[in-house]
């Protein structure tokens, strides 16, 4: 099949303004988008710029804006895309550096913010393991998949509106803690984000959980936390 | 302008073992993480069935017994003081996780749950043990968060997507490293009392591989060209089920919860090559078992696959005629919501790539390239040696993918790359801030980023007549041809012959970028001269080698011959492209070498 891919170019260096570069390429239906892009750089236009390493889904680096919807670019086959004309741009939100990278260091410190890490300094006598029965580990599973891509936290209007807001993508690491039956902390990360920028920017517009390449309930997460804050109860 | 910053301790990498180094170091030592990537993107994130420790949660199990398996999945080639000193350490690993807050998948009464994994038995009974502790299948994506998370707690400092292109050493000993800043594409000096290489492997040489894009062998190159040998090279483990074409990683785990492996003609082939465990041999002698199905016209349709068949009634069937039985001695039967919640990740990645339901239909698989053996020599303590005699570098130090201590030989079993980047990470984090602490600054030589500046100005420069993108593909193939699963004398000639023509035409290579600004065709090409020098002495390691041992099967001697061949490779890369080989015997202390079999 033939392509034609329409990607987002940016080079600061050289650049005023952005533009669009249009590529017809010959591809299978089963390629990734990300496969396309990598040929392009490799044998078309080596200046093209796009972060990727695992290439299946997993490590979060090729989150971009794929025909208007976040998607990582190593999970979108050509086929499912429903269409020949295909248009690549960085995601919304973070500031563009080159071409489709962005800027991630506000995502990661809203991340920080949340107190993302394990809260309990208590160790069982033995020095084994501590322990949780199934139903408390499954309490929390959904939020353990995040892989901070960042395409939730991209893909939501309160955040677009406002980068100050935490954002999707860090409540659900709280959420991963505040329901751990491990964790000691979660007065502390609920504090945080009952503050003005925390979960009450949440609008429940669910394009966060449209856009999670690993299928996390982020809004539902999200009202879990709030549900939280407003009982003082964890459950 | 190049800027210096000065650390006790410089950690290159930010996966497993450079994350558990990192802990272990920030406690007595200013330490700092360079990582290509966001920490959170290495590729221990992938890694899925679990991380293998004798807990003896469900039944009888001991470190012992974890080490022989160990031993006798290396092909007898791993070093038994490292494989005794890891298997006994596993144990405290995996509760330093939990503690750490690693959401391990849990057994009815609140411990860890764990489940069979390829090559790990019972030793009196010689059947599957139940050893691998995992979260699901994700595992490696749990350790390499929680290690993450510990990090931001502890405060460790990194720099993120720096580039570390070499390694500075003076007198002899370590003195830090050379980075590129991708944002910027300004060159930095990091001088530094103690260094750990934490980098990875360099699966992207081959076609067919489960392997990150980042791993371009970027340690091993940077040694080799410091004058530092590489151990083991020639040992590269391809794992039996990989998707078919794209080589994404379908754990072992799929087979500990019963999955079995089918021919095109329906037939349950591992029963002929592993009598015993037989879906659940070891990786090599699964792989081998693919491949030559497939040779004589066995696979799929003909074509060069297998299936790979977790569907409920298959694994009932199976289980059935095996006698297999739950812990407390029912008999083993699954459903699909069962499976379903074992390996999520794995339908995700059917149902994306293949369109394929795992739990409905098999999955098509063929031997994906995996995991490097091989590597940069180190000690058990992480600490680089460099010649057959065990002389350490002082300040030098590896852990994870990238070290050969050598604990895995010529075969590594399943879930042991998770063990080996914790234990010997946080070894190497410990002894690198000891080291520090008991050490000057070294003084930096003249210019130290002056060979670096030299090799991106080639790039830059070269005529343009050859593209990077073109040499890339013709090493995959080679590779994938001619030193894959199995080998012979001719074919090996023939790639350490084409690795060299390539690493000629390398020379001519031109990046049309000329930006500074992540410049990531500049980076890629550099990483591709990396795997360049990796795949020449991977090729030479194995033509030298005239024997079958682990993962390193030649046609033309297919025996092990412990006589002559039970020795370690050291090999040496030369500036003038020619490699140096010596060897350096196998450490055993108390399992003498057996004839092999599953």
């Amino acid at each position: 099949m033939e392509v034609r891919m329409r990607i987002f170019r940016f080079n600061p260096e050289k650049d005023r303004k952005p533009r669009y570069d249009v590529f017809t390429v010959e591809a299978q239906p089963t390629d990734r988008v990300l496969d396309v892009l990598e040929w392009i750089r490799g044998d078309v236009d080596g200046t093209l710029a796009f972060r990727r390493s695992c290439a299946h889904g997993v490590c979060g680096s090729d989150a971009m804006r794929i025909n208007g919807r976040n998607y990582l670019a190593c999970k979108v086959l050509l086929r499912d895309l429903g269409t020949t004309e295909i248009t690549v741009e960085p995601l919304l939100g973070l500031p563009v550096l080159k071409d489709l990278i962005v800027d991630m260091q506000p995502f990661f410190e809203h991340y920080k913010s949340v107190m993302p890490y394990l809260v309990n300094d208590e160790l069982p006598a033995d020095g084994k393991e501590r322990l949780q029965s199934p139903e408390e580990r499954e309490r929390f599973d959904d939020t353990t998949k995040c892989i901070l891509c960042a395409a939730c936290t991209t893909s939501c209007p309160s955040f677009w509106s406002n980068g100050q807001y935490v954002g999707p993508a860090a409540i659900v690491n709280a959420h991963r803690f505040i329901f751990d039956s491990r964790d000691q902390a979660a007065a502390e990360r609920l504090e945080v984000l009952n503050e003005q920028f925390g979960v009450w920017r949440c609008r429940t517009a669910f394009n966060c959980t449209e856009a999670c390449p690993r299928e996390i309930k982020i809004t539902q997460a999200i009202a879990e936390v709030k549900r939280a804050i407003q009982t003082g109860r964890i459950e | 302008m190049t800027q210096t910053h000065v650390f006790d301790v410089i950690i290159v990498g930010g996966g497993g073992a450079g994350l558990m180094a990192a802990l272990n170091a920030s406690r007595g030592a200013k330490t700092a993480v360079l990582s290509k990537l966001y920490p959170t993107r290495s590729h221990t994130g992938a890694a899925q069935g679990g991380i293998g420790a004798a807990l003896g949660n469900l039944e009888e199990d001991h470190w012992e017994w974890h080490a022989f398996d160990t031993v006798k999945g290396s092909d007898y080639l791993g070093d038994q003081d490292a494989i005794e000193f890891m298997c006994r350490e596993a144990v405290q690993a995996v509760y330093d996780l939990e503690h750490f807050g690693l959401p391990f998948s849990r057994m009815p009464d609140g411990r860890i749950a764990q489940r069979p994994f390829g090559g790990h038995t019972n030793n009196l009974t010689k059947k599957p043990v139940r050893r691998s502790c995992y979260a699901a299948d994700r595992t490696g994506h749990m350790i390499l968060q929680t290690l993450y998370q510990q990090c931001i707690k502890n405060g460790i400092t990194f720099y993120d997507e720096f580039q570390v292109l070499d390694l500075i050493l003076s007198d002899g000993k370590a003195a830090g490293v050379v980075a590129v800043e991708l944002a910027t594409g300004e060159l930095h000096v990091f001088h530094s009392k103690a260094v750990v290489l934490a980098t990875g492997g360099h699966g992207r040489m081959w076609e067919i591989t489960s392997n990150a894009y980042a791993y371009t062998g970027d340690g091993v190159a940077i040694t080799l060209r410091n004058g530092i040998p590489a151990e083991d090279m020639e040992f590269f483990q391809f794992h039996p089920t990989g998707i078919y074409k794209l080589g994404i990683l379908i754990t072992e785990a799929v087979r500990g919860e019963g999955g079995i492996l089918f021919n095109g003609k329906g037939e349950r082939f591992m029963e002929r090559y592993a009598p015993t465990i037989k879906d659940l041999a070891s990786r090599d002698v699964i792989s081998r078992a693919i491949y030559l199905e497939i040779k004589e016209g066995r696979g799929i349709d003909g074509k060069d696959y297998v299936y790979l068949d977790v569907r409920p009634e298959t694994v009932n069937k199976y289980a059935e005629l095996d006698g297999r039985t739950r812990p407390d001695g029912t008999p083993y039967r699954v459903t699909a919501e069962e499976i379903l919640s074992k390996i999520p990740d794995i339908t995700d990645f059917c149902r994306t790539y293949l369109g394929v339901d795992p739990v409905k239909d098999p999955m098509p698989i063929q031997p994906t390239a995996h995991y490097a053996m091989g590597g940069i020599p180190t000690n058990k303590f992480g600490e680089v040696v460099i010649d057959r005699q065990g002389t350490v570098l002082p300040g030098l130090y590896a852990a994870g993918e990238c070290a050969c201590v050598s604990v895995h030989g010529a075969n590594r079993l399943g879930t042991n790359s998770l063990v080996d980047l914790v234990v010997f990470g946080k070894y190497a984090g410990i002894k690198a801030a000891e080291y520090a602490n008991g050490a000057d600054l070294p003084r930096l030589p003249a210019d130290p980023a002056g060979g670096v500046r030299r090799q991106l100005d080639n790039l830059l420069n070269g005529s343009g007549r050859e593209k990077a993108a073109q040499i890339g593909r013709e090493l995959r193939k080679v590779m994938s041809d001619d030193v894959g699963v199995f080998r012979t004398e001719e074919g090996l000639q023939q790639a350490v012959e084409k690795v060299r023509e390539l690493r000629e035409r390398y020379k001519q290579v031109r990046v049309s970028d000329g930006g500074k600004i992540f410049n990531t065709e500049l980076l890629n090409t550099w990483e591709l001269g990396c795997l360049l020098d990796a795949a020449l002495v991977t090729a030479v390691s194995a033509l030298e080698r005239k024997e079958s041992r682990g993962a390193h099967a030649r046609e033309d001697y297919p025996r092990r011959d412990d006589e002559n061949w039970l020795k370690h490779t050291l090999a040496w890369l030369n500036e003038d492209g020619s490699v140096r080989l010596d060897y350096k015997p196998v450490v055993i202390t108390q399992y003498a070498p057996k004839e092999r079999v599953y």
